[in-house]
């Protein structure tokens, strides 16, 4: 006989395996054996009308949904990508004992605080709007997710927990096995957050690759399953990397409002120091989430040629040259910025001079990253082509030469950093000249590699080997890096410095390139945001509930992308809020003649 | 003599420009469509002046001129002559991008509209994530016959399809002058190479009529070929489009 499962064990079980990613297995036997008894307990997806949909007080109820969940979305990323971005540096603190980096993740966490409920307060709202506006499908997912929809919430303890002792607590656990506990909190803060993340990616990945359920959409009570489903872990590992490059950039951004705020050239080399890490941690986490998005679009592609064409092919095509056109801007501006940071150094001179010829790679390759699949033509141009192919841009518009020139691009960034690194150092071993050499040796090699299989894996054999291609593009791009690093810190042992690093001495505008380092950022999330739900299309859950509502339609794509502006207008309008109310609190006034002596 | 940065500046822009219309549109016979150079321009724009603006000595020298321009009272009439020409010359691209012209609107057009999950071709329901060409396995269990069917499939496509997708298969047949958009040129990486056989099947099956009810209206004359093919002969021609252009259709598993 079947032993039915307690709804508390599997939620409990379900908390723990995406906390840890263990026990999967066993989890997926036990729900396994448990389904079949509760498949006799679950309707199938309900076959819903447009009147199934309540209209209250003439709200449209898709982009009030639409709003609500891109603000949230912000925010949690926000208050995710924070604590993560706080732990490195108190990490880093730790580890080189300097007290500047520990003041700097403890100005962060506070600034998270005000964050923090803001995401609830969100969140709640698009839980509220869900329920009113979308009460069939809410109803419907929540009987399928209740044990981690339930847990979810009891998560909020655990993280709310963490996050006030870790933020109280920060001057009282200092020093010592204190300081170890104080950072072990911050790892639990993490742990949980990310915990939550899951959950939630699980419930709208099921959305698009629905498991766990048959034909109808009746679930078989295998939990796991829903959980599991074909997408959960391509979003995740997109999610997560891309949470730490927001988390940098928007520390990056809040250092550049300060610095150009700033009183002396103390607090102007304070945050110039503070922008500078900021910048150098959303770099690292900017490298692999070209990749892990390649990862995540394949995935789609692999599970759902329709949505896969939608996606990338068909009407969101258009939309993907935006993104195409933001990630580009992410890349001119890091290095932008690092290229400008450089005159803190007396030594940089030797380094400058090769400028030019990064910019020149980075444009390039940036023109063939965006060049988009679809021309759009005038009827002259038409004719004078003979037709809409273009024997040139045309094998510009598809995926290999897309990932070849991402390559390029990330290992000329990696190339601006080198020589950022360099720019205050002497090398004094003797081998310096065939050090250098071999780093230009790795460098050519590495990029002859990245072209080779590019241009013949791309274009001249089939599409499994097209796409199994960008995995040793990606792992030649990583070795070269690594290597490159590596190479360094040898060549650099027991090297001079040229002299002090002067911290506060880099122009404004290089501030300007923080912040839209932000922005892009911001506008991308949401704009890639609206397409990953987009592609479902006319499905609530694809292919299992459709929508009905009279919005089901997909809206045009200047409609989409001006409800993602608006909404990105607002979240940045909070953000600032958001900076103001940390700067307010440590503001003090003291009133003469108000309070008795 | 050094040339000023600015003048450096608009140097490399015009130089860039004109580059890219004599190397595509000279050189390679093959034009560079306007839009598209418009945002190649942005950009190349944005990294010069990246790398003119990176220090403060280059901005400096970038922007004296300029400033001198608005600010040095011995060039008040230079000064006079560029804050007259500016705004007219602003105006005059205006007034030119906003005129009405005879040339139809710039449309955005969907190369490959998204297939549905499932279609009903031949009277039957298929799944289009899981239909696969019947023939394909015999490509290795027995390449003879596959080569019989391959020139089955030639002929199928030279009696009926050459006339608009031509007889190189590159779009190009006798009608495809009377078609706009043009008929799709197979030999281009980026049609037929990137899709699976279903996909093929699908729109060859069920034509212009078939497109789905999204992204609607589509301009498509081709044909619902399930009206005038058989099932078989739609498979054949399959296998022979992915023969002659040399692609292989987009698949999960190895070969």
């Amino acid at each position: 006989m079947n032993r039915p499962l307690p709804k508390f064990g599997i939620g409990l079980a379900l908390a723990a395996a995406a906390l840890t990613f263990t026990g999967v297995e066993q989890l997926g036997a036990l729900a396994a054996e448990h389904g079949e008894a509760a498949a006799r307990l679950y309707p199938p997806a309900p076959k819903l009308s447009a009147a199934d949909y309540p209209s209250i007080a003439g709200v449209n109820s898709r982009v009030a949904v639409w709003i609500f969940a891109q603000l949230h979305l912000w925010f949690a990323a926000f208050v995710l990508a924070v604590p993560i971005f706080v732990f490195i540096i108190e990490a880093i603190g730790m580890r080189t004992r300097d007290k500047r980096y520990d003041d700097m993740a403890y100005e962060f966490i506070k600034v998270s605080i005000t964050a923090y409920s803001l995401t609830a307060i969100l969140g709640g709202m698009l839980l509220f709007s869900l329920i009113l506006f979308y009460p069939h499908l809410f109803s419907y997912l929540s009987t399928i997710f209740r044990e981690s929809m339930f847990y979810y919430a009891l998560l909020f303890f655990a993280e709310s927990a963490a996050l006030y002792i870790y933020y109280y607590g920060w001057h009282w656990l200092q020093g010592g096995f204190r300081k170890w506990v104080h950072l072990t909190l911050g790892l639990v803060l993490n742990a949980v957050g990310t915990t939550i993340m899951l959950l939630a990616n699980a419930w709208l990945t099921f959305m698009m690759s629905p498991a766990g359920v048959d034909g109808a959409g009746v679930f078989s009570g295998d939990a796991w399953a829903a959980i599991h489903n074909f997408l959960w872990n391509p979003i995740n590992i997109h999610r997560f990397v891309a949470n730490i490059a927001y988390g940098g950039s928007i520390v990056g951004a809040y250092a550049a409002f300060k610095f150009l705020t700033a009183s002396g050239p103390r607090e102007r080399a304070h945050y110039d120091w503070m922008g500078y890490n900021a910048n150098f941690i959303a770099i690292c986490a900017l490298l692999p989430l070209p990749f892990a998005g390649y990862y995540l679009a394949a995935e789609i592609y692999a599970y759902s040629q329709q949505m896969g064409i939608t996606l990338m092919g068909g009407i969101f095509a258009w939309l993907f040259i935006i993104q195409a056109v933001l990630i580009g801007t992410l890349f001119l501006s890091a290095n932008y910025y690092l290229w400008c940071g450089m005159g803190r150094s007396d030594g940089a001179k030797r380094y400058t001079k090769y400028i030019k010829y990064i910019a020149i790679v980075l444009v390039g390759a940036f023109l063939v990253w965006f060049t988009p699949h679809t021309l759009v033509l005038t009827n002259e141009e038409l004719k004078a082509l003979g037709g809409p192919h273009h024997k040139i841009l045309g094998p510009l518009g598809i995926m290999p030469a897309k990932n070849t020139a991402v390559n390029v691009m990330i290992i000329f960034t990696a190339l601006s950093f080198m020589f950022y690194r360099r720019a205050n150092k002497v090398a004094t071993v003797p081998w310096v000249k065939a050090g250098n050499a071999i780093q230009v040796a790795l460098y050519a090699a590495g990029i002859a590699n990245i072209l080779f299989l590019g241009i013949y894996h791309g274009y001249f054999t089939n599409t499994v080997y097209k796409v199994a291609a960008s995995i040793p593009q990606v792992l030649t791009t990583l070795v070269v890096i690594a290597g490159s690093i590596a190479l360094d810190s040898f060549i650099y042992r027991g090297g001079k410095e040229v002299g002090p690093l002067h911290w506060g001495r880099i122009p404004e505008r290089a501030q300007y390139a923080l912040f839209l380092l932000a922005v892009a950022f911001t506008w991308l999330m949401g704009l890639m945001g609206y397409i990953r739900s987009g592609i479902r299309q006319h499905w609530h859950v694809l292919d299992i509930m459709r929508d009905a509502s009279p919005d089901a339609f997909t809206p045009t794509l200047g409609y989409a992308a001006n409800v993602v502006s608006v909404a990105a207008i607002i979240f940045m309008a909070m953000v600032i809020f958001v900076f103001w109310i940390a700067q307010v609190s440590s503001d003090k006034t003291l009133p003469a003649g108000y309070w008795k002596d | 003599m050094r040339i000023p940065k600015l003048l450096q500046a608009v140097l490399v822009l015009a130089g860039v420009y004109f580059g890219f219309i004599v190397v595509f549109d000279v050189i390679l016979e093959a034009v560079i469509p306007s839009s598209l150079l418009v945002m190649y321009m942005f950009f190349v724009t944005a990294g010069v002046f990246m790398v003119f603006t990176y220090d403060e000595e280059g901005t400096r020298e970038l922007v004296a001129p300029i400033k001198a321009l608005v600010e040095d009272p011995s060039k008040r009439v230079w000064r006079n002559i560029v804050f007259v020409i500016v705004p007219l010359a602003a105006g005059a691209g205006t007034y030119v991008q906003m005129q009405p012209s005879f040339e139809a609107p710039l449309e955005l057009r969907t190369i490959h509209p998204a297939p549905p999950t499932t279609a009903k071709i031949y009277g039957k329901r298929v799944n289009l994530l899981k239909l696969e060409n019947p023939f394909r396995k015999l490509e290795k269990e027995d390449p003879e016959q596959f080569r019989e069917l391959v020139e089955e499939g030639a002929a199928v496509y030279i009696q009926n399809c050459q006339y608009c997708h031509g007889d190189k298969l590159d779009g190009n047949g006798p009608y495809a002058a009377g078609l706009n958009p043009t008929p799709l040129n197979f030999q281009d990486v980026g049609t037929i190479a990137q899709l699976q056989e279903s996909y093929l099947f699908w729109r060859i099956a069920t034509g212009g009529p078939g497109l789905p009810k999204e992204a609607a209206p589509w301009i498509s004359s081709m044909p619902v070929w399930q009206n005038f093919l058989k099932e078989d002969e739609i498979w054949k021609t399959i296998l022979f489009l992915y023969d002659y252009t040399g692609h292989s259709p987009r698949t999960w598993g190895n070969e």
